[in-house]
């Protein structure tokens, strides 16, 4: 036994290529079966990272959730900024110049609009729950963009990591929200045809819940919704640890 | 060759962060500002160039979607790796922020799909 668990720690960055695809098998199980794809993959599957945190956190009493236990230190290279940000640069290969005319002006306006509203409507919850420092503020607003936006700008700008896993539960919340919640207000906000979509999924830029909720609403909308929404979480990242980090840096 | 797409993405990687992280220093803020959204804007440009060189073929760009791919689950990893038990305590904030945004953003739909109701529509 001794011998398997040194070999494991060695080996951790392998091992955790074998959890993480674990973990999101059965992530894909409870999303499709469990429930009804109403909820992504994507963000059952956070939930659990999120999950194996604290159980991390509880065995060792470390910072570093799951990480401090010796047989996953792997998933602290995984998940480590410089991995992170490698692939999320990489996102940004679906999307072309070709692409950014065709959501055209309504599609830029929808996405500055939408990631200046979840922005500042994030910070000011975090601001009334008793978070008054500017980098804490910045990167709880950014979650409240994307699940990425969060964590990227929170490692950017140096936020604490219990900041920083706030942030990725603010966005989690919200992909789930839209996902579920597009179906049942769509015909409210006039969601049924594509230039609705492409509006949607550029307010919305959270891309998983964006998908779930237009398949819910209306499978051939999907397209339209992601062609904008693939822009929001690059904007977000480009914009929330900077420009708006400065702004919030001189009110705080 | 799957390293040339890799490289690529290095490349873009690199030169956008060192450009926030010079951003940074020149604002006089201890941080990168912007690196990741500078790269994935580099990242653009280069990849569209490149394609109407038609000098991506699709063993560069697999170098390039592999990583596109491993984005959720380097997430998931992430998130495994954050002081969860510490942000537990002030969960409701990540309730309250992540789904009050999404409440405001639903009332400026309509008004935006009105506004720029498309002139040419067939």
């Amino acid at each position: 036994m001794e011998i398997v668990l040194k070999f494991l720690e060695k080996n951790g960055l392998v091992v955790a290529f074998l959890v993480v695809g674990l973990m999101i098998l059965v992530a894909d199980n409870v999303s499709k079966r469990l429930l009804n794809k109403k909820v992504p993959t994507p963000a059952v599957a956070i939930v659990f990272g999120l999950l194996l945190a604290y159980v991390g956190g509880t065995i060792s009493g470390g910072e570093k959730g799951i990480a401090d236990v010796k047989l996953f230190s792997g998933m602290g290279q995984l998940g480590g900024s410089m991995f992170r940000d490698f692939a999320i640069v990489s996102t940004a290969f679906g999307a072309s110049i070709l692409l950014m005319r065709k959501s055209g002006l309504v599609g830029a306006i929808s996405l500055m609009i939408g990631i200046v509203v979840a922005f500042f409507v994030g910070l000011s919850v975090a601001w009334v729950m008793g978070y008054h420092d500017a980098v804490s503020l910045t990167t709880i607003g950014a979650g409240a963009c994307t699940y990425i936006v969060g964590p990227v700008t929170g490692a950017a700008i140096g936020a604490s990591s219990e900041v920083i896993a706030l942030s990725i539960a603010t966005g989690v919340v919200k992909a789930t929200v839209v996902a579920i919640a597009t179906p049942l207000f769509a015909k409210r906000i006039g969601l049924d045809n594509p230039h609705a979509a492409m509006v949607f999924g550029g307010i919305m830029g959270t891309n998983a819940g964006v998908m779930a909720g237009l398949a819910a609403t209306d499978p051939k909308l999907v397209p339209y919704g992601a062609l904008t929404a693939t822009f929001y979480t690059g904007l977000g990242c480009l914009l929330c640890p900077s420009v708006f980090y400065l702004i919030i840096r001189t009110i705080v | 060759m799957v390293i040339y797409g890799v490289a690529l993405l290095a490349f873009c990687y690199l030169v956008g962060q060192i450009f926030g992280e010079y951003l940074g220093s020149w604002l006089g803020v201890e941080a990168n500002v912007g690196g990741v959204g500078f790269a994935m804007l580099l990242l653009i440009v280069v990849n569209s160039w490149l394609e109407k060189q038609g000098k991506l073929d699709s063993l560069t760009q697999s170098g390039i979607q592999f990583w596109n791919q491993m984005y959720i689950p380097i997430i998931v990893a992430m998130a495994s790796t954050q002081n969860v038990k510490l942000a537990v305590s002030s969960g409701a904030v990540a309730l309250l922020a992540g789904a009050l945004p999404v409440a405001v953003c639903y009332f400026t739909i309509p008004y935006l799909t009105k506004a720029f109701k498309p002139s040419t529509e067939q």
